[in-house]
């Protein structure tokens, strides 16, 4: 099965790329995703903290991918402006 | 409403937004691009945005905020892209009948709108640029990449099952 994946902010420019188009094999889970996409680009590893997202929800390691899921790596947010 | 928007905030339109005869109180907060941080010179600020994920987080804060508090309205505007110094660059109105409704809603939602909403901010200085992150770990749900000073697990109190991935990408650990 494809799924994309998102990258944004310091991950983007980590890896140099927005977005990424990768096959895995069924049962794959959000984890086992990034823990590929790390080997893939060391870069990412030792990036700190990031979240996961599948398909615009925060979600954990464990979430099972489907088919045309969309996989965002969400590093730490700041929006707002400041620390107003 | 809830909008991202790559052009300055028309703050009369959240006024709008938010215009209600039921309403006797109106809550504006504005946040603005600040020329310093942390010591350093700050010239200017860029913020990125997941499209899609970001409205929806919004319009999930807003949601909350109606639970909690008797409002009429909330509408949030947050700019992306570069934004001068001095600029607005997040505007929140909340409109209730009563101003201790509007307050605290619009304190609730910037509050959550730094914690959850994937929008980041570069700040660029003089040598330099940075993306800003001090956020980490507040919901618990900021993990470490695989290879990454593991075992931190203390600060992840709602992040289960994260045992199992904490050693999966340590054979490129070192580099």
């Amino acid at each position: 099965m494809t799924v994309t994946v998102r990258l944004f902010a310091s991950l983007r420019e980590r890896t140099g790329s927005s977005t990424i188009t990768r096959t895995v094999a069924d049962g794959t889970t959000s984890g086992d995703l990034v823990a590929a996409l790390c080997s893939d680009f060391p870069a990412l590893a030792g990036a700190g903290r990031f979240a996961i997202a599948v398909n615009s929800e925060y979600t954990d390691r464990d979430h099972a991918l489907r088919d045309g899921d969309e996989v965002a790596l969400i590093p730490p947010v700041s929006g707002g402006a400041g620390a107003a | 409403m809830i909008r991202l928007t790559a052009d300055p905030i028309a703050i009369d339109d959240l006024l709008q937004a938010v215009a209600d005869p039921a309403a006797g109180a109106v809550v504006l907060f504005i946040g603005t691009t600040r020329d310093h941080n942390e010591g350093r010179s700050v010239e200017r600020l860029e913020y990125e945005a997941y499209h899609g994920m970001a409205e929806r987080e919004i319009e999930k804060i807003a949601a909350e905020a109606r639970e909690r508090w008797k409002i009429a309205h909330l509408a949030v505007v947050h700019r992306t892209g570069v934004v001068p110094i001095g600029s607005a660059s997040v505007a929140i109105a909340a409109s209730a009948a009563h101003r201790a409704d509007a307050f605290a809603a619009a304190r609730f939602a910037i509050d959550r709108l730094k914690e959850v909403v994937p929008i980041w901010k570069k700040e660029f200085f003089e040598g330099g640029a940075v993306w800003i992150g001090d956020q980490a770990c507040r919901v618990g749900r900021w993990e470490e990449a695989p290879d990454a000073r593991g075992g931190d697990a203390a600060d992840d109190a709602a992040a289960g099952g994260e045992a199992a991935a904490g050693t999966t990408g340590s054979s490129s650990a070192g580099r």
